[in-house]
This record gives structure tokens, C-alpha cells and sequence, in this order.
């Protein structure tokens, strides 16, 4: 830049930036903030406060009334949904960490004929975006007979999600090929070196693999709206979904189903943040 | 492929440190049963390439043969048209209207990535509340996308919050969602709004792992935060940029949520798609749909292959 500054000017120049940086940061954190907050007023306000008072950001009269909370939470079916969600989570999760760490163990501890190709196969995939392929994987899901059933979205998050092979990937090569040998010379055989070696050492990348898939099957709309339509496999996802129909314009109810949603992501958010971050950048990056 | 090259120069690397750790644990100790059986890697590889196949491979091929039939999707057999799906695809004014819905999702990313950059660089500076204002604006990310759906319903309704918070500042009422001149850049704003901490948080990582050095170096020799941002980590995060740029485009082409669950494609706001969803599943035209898809499928390998054209081996894979 131009050399002869003057050092107040400098300062001046300084103080305006920080003061910029400052705004920006807050008026971004307001965008994000703003529309959450009227979710959170409107679903403690009740029926009749809306009624006479409509601007969304006005305070509730009782800072406590969780009646609509009630309501979504009973009439919506949040706790089938939870027990649908939770169930889903629960296989797909123990079927990743399974799929992801045996590909990467095969991958990398073993030298074998056809193991391009493999690697190959698994690195086209993840460039093909799963939304284009649901026509034929419609198809082959009610092939499979399990159409309308929990097993269709548990089995395909564990067998189209490539990002958690890559972690485990990633991280089975900071694992020695001492230990490996190690476990061998002590008698060890190919399983036994996977389970009692492999694995636990894998725990920080089952940690980020469990996270940050945990939070997409827990947000995925797409897969169970898909494959699972009957009402009593809805997911959270699903089942906020039909708050539309019954409570049309009912949007204290409907605050409150959406807040219900969201609260258990910013207590995982607020409780994990580290693992997150560091899950979604390893994720993202592959 | 790049990863395969940096699986083997490993290999090398490590090999001096535990010599030829397979002729010699075979040979010497003579019991090829414990690592020498020629299966026992596909033992591990059966369900996890058995699940690919079935999953990824299985549907792309069908979805290639089915584009060429007319089938409904319920008839036990399939007419072969040929070409008719394609034709009938490109000669259809709605596919002009669904790429054109997809710029709008093209310019809302482009916006992203560049407040997710400005963000991301003076939150790598010493910021007060630093990893607050960091989790505020990531947390959008995480959340629902129903509920996303849900809070900008309210969020654009007629007299809702946009509209309350514009009011001071003079401007009138808009059907934010109902105007089909409007509802696209609507939905491309709620869309920025959901990914753009992503971005961000991406961004952020790429910048600090740039050794700090560096920024002393250039300070020491006057440089300006902006020639820092030019020279310094303007290329320590290309890889993760050009990454950020494919994503865009083909996330820009494959948008289905967010427009799904709040406008239902109604409005003009429909997109690929929610065109090749309906198609497929309210009009049983699975033939159609599926020469959508495959349509958009190779538009999206396109662009990633020029993306690794243009930016070849940028360790973004497997490395």
C-alpha cells in the first residue's frame, strides 16, 4: 500500500475496521438469531395473545406456558417419532462403524488383487449425489421387501455413506503396522487383530463418524419421507413434516414442534462443539 | 487416482521400518493360514462392497436402462422408446424453468462462499467472543431441515418477521414466498442461511492450519491484511475453496429440501429435483424421471471432472 501513513491515520483506519468487524459479526448473528427467536416467542405465546397481538417478535404474556409444547409433543406423535428416529440411529450407527471400519482395515492392512478397483468404486460413488439415483434405488429398496419398514432407511445410510469409510480411512493410517505385527507374532489372526487392535484404536474416528452421521440421520427428511409413509414410522423429521395438514395455521403449535426439534441439536452442539467441528471438517473434506 | 498413489508412497515410506512385513512374516514363520489366505480381506470387504453395489451401482444402471422404457413404474414389463425420454426432456419448456431456478441457488452459493471467506478470515484474527459468534453462525448448519422449512415459513409470511423487522426502514409488505418473482431468492437466502457456517467453519480450519510464521514474516515486512488474505491464505485454501465450488454447483442443481417442504415447487420455485420426484412418484412416469436424473447426474460428474481438471490433485480425497 502506499508507504507514508500517518500514525494516527493508521490508528484511525484501525479503530474503523474493528469497529466494522464488529458489526458484521453481530448483524450476522443476528440474520441467524432472529428468526430462531420468533419460533421461540411465538410457540410460548397462546392461541388467543397471537390473535390480538400478531407481530411475531412480541413477548409471550407467561415466559413459562409449554402448553403448546404439549400439545405438538402428544398430538404430534414426537414420542413414536423419537422412538423411530432413535431405533434407525441406533442400527444404522453400530452398521456404519462396522462397514466403514472393515473397508478401511481391508483397504489398508492387506495387499491383495482387485484392491484398485475397490478403491475405485468406492471413490466414484461419492461423487454421485444420492438424491439423483432415489427412481431406481426406489426399485431396488422394494426388491429388498423391506419397503415401508425401518430397514429401508437403516440400510441405506449404512450402505451410501462413503464420507465414513474416508474418516476411517484417514485414521487407520496413523495407526502403527508395528502393532499390527505385534498381535501377529503373539498369535493373533486376521479377526482377532481387527477387534481387539483395530477397533479400539479406531474410537476417535467412531467418535467423529458417530457424530457427524448421528445428526444427519437425525435431520434426514428425504429418506424416510421416501420410504417410509405410513404414520406410525414417522421420524422427527417426518413427523414435523405433517404438522402442516393438522395444524395449518396454527403456528404456536407448530413453533413448538420446531423448537422441540431443534433443542436436542444445540444441546448436542453446546455439549460436543470441539468434536463437531473437527467431524464436519473431516467430513466435508472427505 | 491420487489416492491409490498416496496409499503407496507410504507403503514405501514405512516399509524400511517394518521390512517387507508380508514376505516375511509368510516365509519365515511358514503359516501362510494367518494372513496369506487370498480372502480373507473380501471376508470384510463382502458386506461393505455388497451394500455399494446394491446401493449405488445397481441404481445407476437401472436408472440408465429404465430411462430408455416408458415404464410407469408398477407394469411388470418395460416399453423400449429409445431416445424419446431425452427428446421429449429438452423439448419441454419446464426444464429451462427448473435451470433457471437453479441459478438463483448458483448465486446464493457464490454469496456464500464469499461471506463464509470474510468471516472465516477475521474470525482466524483475535476476535473477542470468538467462539461464540464461530458456534452462532455454524449452528444452522446442524439444524433440521424441517424446522428450517418451518422457521422461515414464519419467517416469510405475510406480516411475519421479515416483514415486521423491514417495516421501520420503510419497506412495504411482500409476498416473500407467494410472488413468483421473488420466492427463488427467498428460498436461495434460506438456503445461504443453512450452509453458509459450513462454509465457514471449513474455511477457518484451512486457515489455521497456515503456520503462523508465515503472518509474523509478512507483518514484519509491512504487509497489509489484505496482501496477508491476497498471498498468505488466499492459497492455503484453494483446495478447500475449489472443493467449496463444486459442492455449489452441484449442490445448486440437486436443491430439493428446503423448497420441497416450504413451497412444494409450487410458485415457480420448482426445482430438478422436486420435478424428477414428482414425475416419478405422483405421475409414474419412471422413464422420464429417470432420463432426468441421468441428465443431472452426468451435468454433476461434469463438473466435478472439470473442477479436477482445472485443480488437479489438490489432496481434497483420501489423502
Amino acid at each position: 500500500m502506499t508507504a507514508p501513513i500517518a500514525l494516527t491515520g493508521v490508528r484511525l483506519r484501525g479503530d474503523v475496521a474493528v469497529f466494522l468487524k464488529y458489526v458484521s459479526l453481530l448483524a450476522a448473528s443476528a440474520v441467524v438469531v432472529v428468526p430462531l427467536l420468533a419460533i421461540v416467542l411465538t410457540s410460548l405465546r397462546t392461541e388467543g395473545e397471537l390473535a390480538g397481538d400478531a407481530n411475531p417478535l412480541s413477548a409471550p404474556a407467561n415466559w413459562f406456558n409449554l402448553h403448546n409444547y404439549q400439545v405438538a409433543f402428544t398430538e404430534g406423535h414426537m414420542l413414536r417419532a423419537l422412538w423411530n428416529t432413535s431405533f434407525i440411529l441406533f442400527f444404522s450407527l453400530i452398521g456404519t462403524v462396522f462397514i466403514g471400519s472393515m473397508t478401511a482395515y481391508a483397504i489398508d492392512r492387506h495387499r491383495f488383487r482387485g484392491k484398485k478397483l475397490v478403491m475405485t468404486l468406492f471413490l466414484i460413488a461419492a461423487l454421485v449425489p444420492g438424491v439423483t439415483t432415489q427412481v431406481a434405488t426406489y426399485q431396488v429398496v422394494n426388491e429388498l421387501g423391506v419397503m415401508g419398514t425401518r430397514w429401508a432407511p437403516i440400510l441405506l445410510y449404512m450402505g451410501t455413506d462413503i464420507v465414513s469409510i474416508y474418516i476411517f480411512l484417514q485414521f487407520i493410517r496413523s495407526i502403527p503396522v508395528a502393532l499390527d505385527e505385534a498381535a501377529r507374532i503373539d498369535g493373533a489372526g486376521s479377526l482377532t487383530i481387527y477387534w481387539r487392535v483395530i477397533l479400539p484404536l479406531l474410537r476417535p474416528a467412531i467418535a467423529t463418524v458417530v457424530i457427524v452421521k448421528g445428526v444427519a440421520i437425525y435431520n434426514d427428511f428425504y429418506i424416510p419421507f421416501l420410504y417410509m409413509p405410513a404414520d406410525g414410522l414417522g421420524t422427527i423429521s417426518t413427523s414435523l413434516f405433517r404438522f402442516k395438514g393438522p395444524f395449518g395455521a396454527h403456528w404456536e403449535v407448530i413453533s413448538a414442534g420446531a423448537a422441540l426439534v431443534i433443542v436436542p441439536t444445540l444441546v448436542v452442539f453446546l455439549a460436543l462443539q470441539r468434536f463437531i467441528y473437527n467431524g464436519f471438517a473431516a467430513g466435508a473434506t472427505k | 487416482m491420487s489416492a491409490t498413489r498416496t496409499a503407496g508412497e507410504r507403503r514405501e515410506v514405512s516399509s524400511p521400518t517394518t521390512p517387507s512385513r508380508r514376505s516375511k512374516s509368510r516365509a519365515s514363520r511358514g503359516r501362510p493360514g494367518r494372513r496369506g489366505l487370498w480372502y480373507t480381506p473380501w471376508l470384510y470387504l463382502l458386506a461393505p462392497v455388497a451394500l455399494l453395489v446394491l446401493f449405488t451401482y445397481v441404481p445407476v444402471v437401472s436408472m440408465v436402462s429404465y430411462s430408455f422404457t416408458s415404464w410407469n413404474g408398477l407394469s411388470p414389463t418395460k416399453r423400449y422408446v429409445g431416445l424419446d425420454n431425452y427428446v421429449d426432456l429438452f423439448t419441454r419448456p419446464q426444464l429451462f424453468q427448473v435451470f433457471a431456478v437453479s441459478l438463483f441457488y448458483l448465486v446464493g452459493a457464490a454469496l456464500q462462499i464469499v461471506v463464509a471467506l470474510y468471516f472465516a478470515t477475521i474470525l482466524s484474527f483475535s476476535t473477542r467472543f470468538r467462539n461464540l459468534f464461530k458456534g452462532i453462525l455454524f449452528f444452522p448448519y446442524l439444524i433440521n431441515g424441517v424446522a428450517i422449512g418451518f422457521v422461515f415459513l414464519y419467517f416469510f409470511q405475510p406480516g411475519g418477521t421479515l416483514d415486521t423487522i423491514l417495516q421501520p426502514f420503510g419497506v412495504a409488505p411482500h409476498a416473500w414466498l407467494g410472488d413468483p418473482d421473488l420466492v427463488n431468492t427467498s428460498l436461495a437466502g434460506v438456503s445461504v442461511w443453512r450452509f453458509m457456517g459450513l462454509n465457514m467453519v471449513l474455511f477457518l480450519g484451512a486457515i489455521q492450519s497456515i503456520p503462523p510464521q508465515l503472518y509474523e514474516a509478512a507483518a514484519l515486512d509491512g504487509a497489509s491484511r489484505w496482501q496477508q488474505f491476497r498471498h498468505i491464505i488466499a492459497p492455503g485454501i484453494k483446495p478447500i475453496l475449489s472443493l467449496s465450488a463444486i459442492l455449489a454447483v452441484s449442490g445448486a442443481l440437486a436443491v430439493f429440501e428446503i423448497p420441497f417442504i416450504m413451497t412444494g415447487g409450487s410458485n415457480n420455485s420448482e426445482t430438478f429435483v422436486i420435478q424428477t420426484i414428482k414425475l416419478a412418484f405422483n405421475f409414474n412416469k419412471v422413464g422420464l424421471a429417470s432420463a432426468a436424473a441421468v441428465v443431472l447426474l452426468a451435468i454433476v460428474l461434469l463438473v466435478t471432472m472439470i473442477q479436477r481438471w482445472l485443480v488437479p490433485d489438490e489432496r481434497v480425497e483420501m489423502s
